[in-house]
């Protein structure tokens, strides 16, 4: 059982700081997830905690590949408005 | 009647008052003890003034964050783009020191080192820490400062007291959860991300109690707002009521940053910013409670230089890793050039203490005192001078001139963010953009301009002035506005007060 990190992520740093078992560590291109050493937390909190405090939706995934964090979930931004501003910058 | 310069400097006119604490300045310094004024008065930041004679920078060792604003976007890095949260090299503690010697060593007019991300610095306490821990005991002549969104603050304040850190800038943007919600989508919080209402109260409870600590300890704080149109621009009076009640010793109303291809909420939602006009009546309401501050340039978490200049490529990590650096020799230098330069301000100082007695030339058309005031726009390219060409300017300096006297009111960027590149964005023409940046100014004081913006500024009712080019702005205001007294410009009202406002 172990999360991972996917190309997405940003480097920002914050996952590593809040992982109670060590399991995150800077890589390149991104940070990674050691999958011997992640437990998702359990035993230590409630929620993994790098999926709890990682600002990029979609950046993490479950054990079975899901983005913990949906598109949408944490911007509070609908995907579909996303796609049509990304669209209308693509266009200029 | 007197014309007085209103900014940074007290009034000997207003009646006998002689504490520079009173006057009738409500703006920057002027307000200020004289205990905070010694510990701001080389700082760029503070002052409209200073930022002319000293530089700052701010070091990227804290890109975490414990917090979602609506404004900011994690993914972005632009090159071409200014604003904070932005930064194009992370560096570690000791890449950060490094590179803060190079920049002191090189720019020896660099005072302050400021942590302000890219994330939130006390969400990154090692780095953020390790860096103050280190430059206080390596590069004692650098005044350290930091800035936070407040959350992890009531935590962190112990050790900054520790680190000789004298200005905290804490981002504010409420006072109520309801209001909140609509500002920050979560916080990261005792190990869990909590949202909506709730987040919001934890992370104002936080904020106001940091606030407290912190004066408590005689550190200076700066409060920062965020100044978004229909969620909190009217509530930003009574944030600023509550932090000067509670010590702040200055407040910075800034306007949204918010375009689309930011990626942010507002950006992508179509949350409009503030105009001109809306965040200068917003700094004038908020004034009447609290010091504003009206010069800041939002400058990226990685800005190197003066306010408004960014020379950060000089000092990318494979150049400063080339260079030599004996800081116990740059100090003494250092030194030299920070007395030169106390020295001319206050040479000007004193200058301007003899300005507070100009007199307008008596006539039958000064016999009504009460003109009405006049906003005038300054192209600068520093020294508190007019010296710089109109179609140079990439931002002017507003000042409002009345029978009070002059003050400076804001600054306004021409090329708005991202506006006027071929590369991102729809194109516009420099000098069209300089126009519309002009709204509301009857005057605009340049050293040089030419023919065609000349007509054009004409017509725009603007009417553009290039006689005192060299001479110290506030001087030129005040005998600008005198003129117009004198030809009784200000008799009547102003004919279309609407034309070109955007």
């Amino acid at each position: 059982m172990s999360l991972s990190i996917i190309d997405t992520c940003v480097n920002c740093w914050a996952c590593l700081d809040v992982c109670p078992s060590d399991a995150i560590y800077d890589d390149k291109p991104h940070f990674m997830i050691d999958a011997k050493k992640c437990t998702e937390c359990e035993g230590d909190h409630a929620d993994p905690q790098c999926a709890s405090i990682c600002p990029i939706e979609g950046a993490i995934l479950d054990a079975a590949g899901e983005a913990v964090n949906p598109p949408g979930s944490l911007t509070g931004i609908p995907p579909e408005m996303m796609e049509k501003a990304m669209a209308e910058i693509q266009s200029r | 009647m007197e014309l007085t310069v209103l900014n940074e400097t007290q009034s000997e006119s207003g009646g006998g008052c002689s504490s520079s604490s009173c006057g009738s300045s409500n703006d920057q310094l002027g307000h200020l003890p004289d205990a905070i004024k010694e510990k701001v008065h080389n700082h760029p930041c503070y002052s409209e003034e200073a930022h002319h004679y000293f530089a700052r920078m701010h070091v990227a060792v804290a890109p975490a964050c414990n917090i979602q604003c609506h404004y900011c976007n994690r993914k972005y890095d632009c090159a071409n783009e200014s604003r904070p949260g932005v930064v194009s090299e992370l560096l570690t503690p000791d890449q950060a020191v490094k590179k803060t010697k190079a920049v002191a060593a090189t720019i020896p007019q660099m005072t302050v080192l400021g942590i302000a991300g890219p994330g939130d610095p006390l969400a990154n306490p090692e780095r953020t820490f390790e860096t103050f821990r280190r430059l206080s005991a390596e590069a004692p002549d650098i005044k350290l400062c930091v800035s936070t969104n407040g959350l992890a603050l009531p935590d962190a304040v112990e050790e900054l007291a520790q680190h000789n850190i004298d200005h905290v800038t804490i981002t504010i943007n409420c006072v109520d959860p309801e209001i909140g919600a609509k500002i920050y989508p979560w916080i990261f919080w005792n190990n869990r991300r909590i949202r909506g209402k709730k987040a919001a109260k934890i992370l104002i409870e936080q904020q106001q109690k940091g606030l407290e600590m912190l004066v408590e300890r005689g550190i200076l704080v700066k409060v920062n707002s965020v100044m978004i149109p229909g969620v909190n621009d009217d509530h930003l009076k009574e944030v600023s009521r509550i932090v000067k009640q509670k010590g702040a010793f200055l407040h910075n109303v800034m306007p949204l940053i918010a375009e689309a291809e930011h990626g942010t909420f507002y950006g992508v939602m179509g949350q409009r910013g503030p105009s001109n006009e809306e965040l200068m009546e917003l700094q004038d309401e908020c004034a009447g409670d609290m010091n504003m501050m009206r010069h800041c340039r939002q400058c990226r978490a990685d800005a190197v230089g003066l306010l408004g200049e960014d020379r950060g490529d000089e000092f990318t990590i494979d150049k400063i890793e080339e260079m030599e650096i004996d800081y116990d020799e740059a100090m003494k230098k250092r030194a030299v050039i920070h007395q030169g330069i106390a020295e001319e301000l206050a040479e000007k100082e004193k200058k301007r203490a003899a300005l507070a007695a100009v007199k307008v030339p008596s006539g039958p058309s000064v016999e009504n005192t009460n003109f009405r005031p006049v906003m005038m726009a300054v192209a600068t390219s520093g020294g508190g001078m007019i010296n710089q060409h109109f179609g140079h300017a990439t931002e002017f300096l507003i000042y409002e001139a009345s029978s009070q006297g002059v003050r400076f009111i804001q600054h306004r960027k021409v090329d708005q963010y991202c506006i006027g590149n071929d590369t991102c964005g729809e194109k516009e023409s420099a000098l069209a953009g300089s126009i519309r940046s002009l709204s509301g100014c009857e005057v605009v004081l340049c050293s040089k301009i030419g023919f065609e913006p000349w007509g054009l500024l004409e017509e725009a009712g603007i009417q553009p002035n290039g006689e005192h080019a060299m001479e110290p702005i506030e001087e030129a205001i005040i005998a600008v506005y005198e003129e117009m007294i004198a030809t009784g410009k200000l008799d009547e009202s102003r004919v279309s007060d609407t034309q070109m406002s955007a």
